[in-house]
């Protein structure tokens, strides 16, 4: 039966996602620093996101009449945005002079990773 | 350039996004959609300062296919060292000399960086003439700032010539 087929698809890629998305999340947690941490949601939650939303697509088009294509924008918009809030991000950290990477051990020592 | 339509492949983005966003594409839609991709870039040329100019579609696609296949890439490199034992990472920052000298070609690079493996585009400096970069496990700094170069800094140039 194809509906299975595409539902076994969907389930894979929401999987796919969700398990990036976590990981991104991971990433927020255990990363020691400022600078590390910023590595998580501008990657690991792109897949994740994409992930998805590719999910998306193939449910509204499998269900609904005609294919969906408006979660792209999501996308769009997210792979536009991630970047530029991490640069400000950065910049910002850059001009308080937050704990460089010369830290980063001592901060994973003292409770990093709980 | 004409007067009517100063930037087509702009005027064209928003054509799309509006289709994309209506999700639909019933006649109503691609005229209302058509009326206001060419009511807006009238409207909103004055905030582009200098214009970017398109150079080869063709180097674009394949500088798009480049680009998400190396986000998967990124996600699986970054999901590895974020699961890993994070005392190993070696982080570091590292300058990157841009040879891109328009600011729209620049900005295009410094957001590929921040999607792809394990960079984040920090500060360009004043003068364009450096991008600083965040790098969560640097192996070989020249390695890298070639890979960079070469993987996407001269295909922007092909796409961005001015």
């Amino acid at each position: 039966m194809p509906d299975a087929l595409i539902e076994i698809f969907i389930s894979i890629f929401l999987l796919i996602g969700g398990a990036f998305a976590l990981i991104g999340s991971i990433g927020l947690a255990r990363l020691p620093d400022l600078f590390t941490r910023l590595h998580g949601p501008t990657k690991a939650t792109t897949l994740g996101v994409g992930g998805i939303l590719i999910a998306s697509v193939l449910h509204f088009s499998s269900r609904a009449e005609g294919l969906s294509l408006h979660e792209l924008l999501v996308t769009l918009f997210l792979f536009a945005t991630a970047p530029v809030s991490a640069y400000l991000i950065a910049c910002a950290a850059l001009h308080l002079r937050t704990p460089a990477p010369e830290d980063h051990r001592r901060l994973d020592r003292t409770g990093g990773e709980e | 350039m004409n007067r009517w339509l100063p930037q087509p492949m702009f005027s064209l983005f928003l054509w799309l996004v509006w289709l994309l966003l209506a999700n639909s594409l019933e006649p109503g839609h691609i005229v209302l959609g058509a009326f206001l991709a060419l009511a807006l870039p009238l409207f909103t040329v004055r905030f582009w300062p200098d214009q970017p100019c398109m150079g080869r579609p063709r180097t674009l696609m394949a500088y798009l296919a480049v680009f998400l296949w190396d986000i998967v890439i990124a996600n699986l490199t970054v999901a590895r060292l974020i699961l890993g034992p994070v005392r190993r990472l070696r982080p570091a920052f590292i300058t990157l000399p841009l040879d891109l000298k328009n600011d729209f070609a620049i900005t295009v690079l410094a957001h590929s960086l921040s999607l792809t493996p394990g960079t984040v585009s920090s500060k360009v400096s004043e003068d364009r003439r450096t991008l600083l970069i965040h790098v969560l496990d640097l192996d070989d700094e020249d390695q890298l700032i070639q890979r960079i170069k070469k993987r996407y800094e001269t295909p922007l140039k092909e796409i961005f010539p001015c």
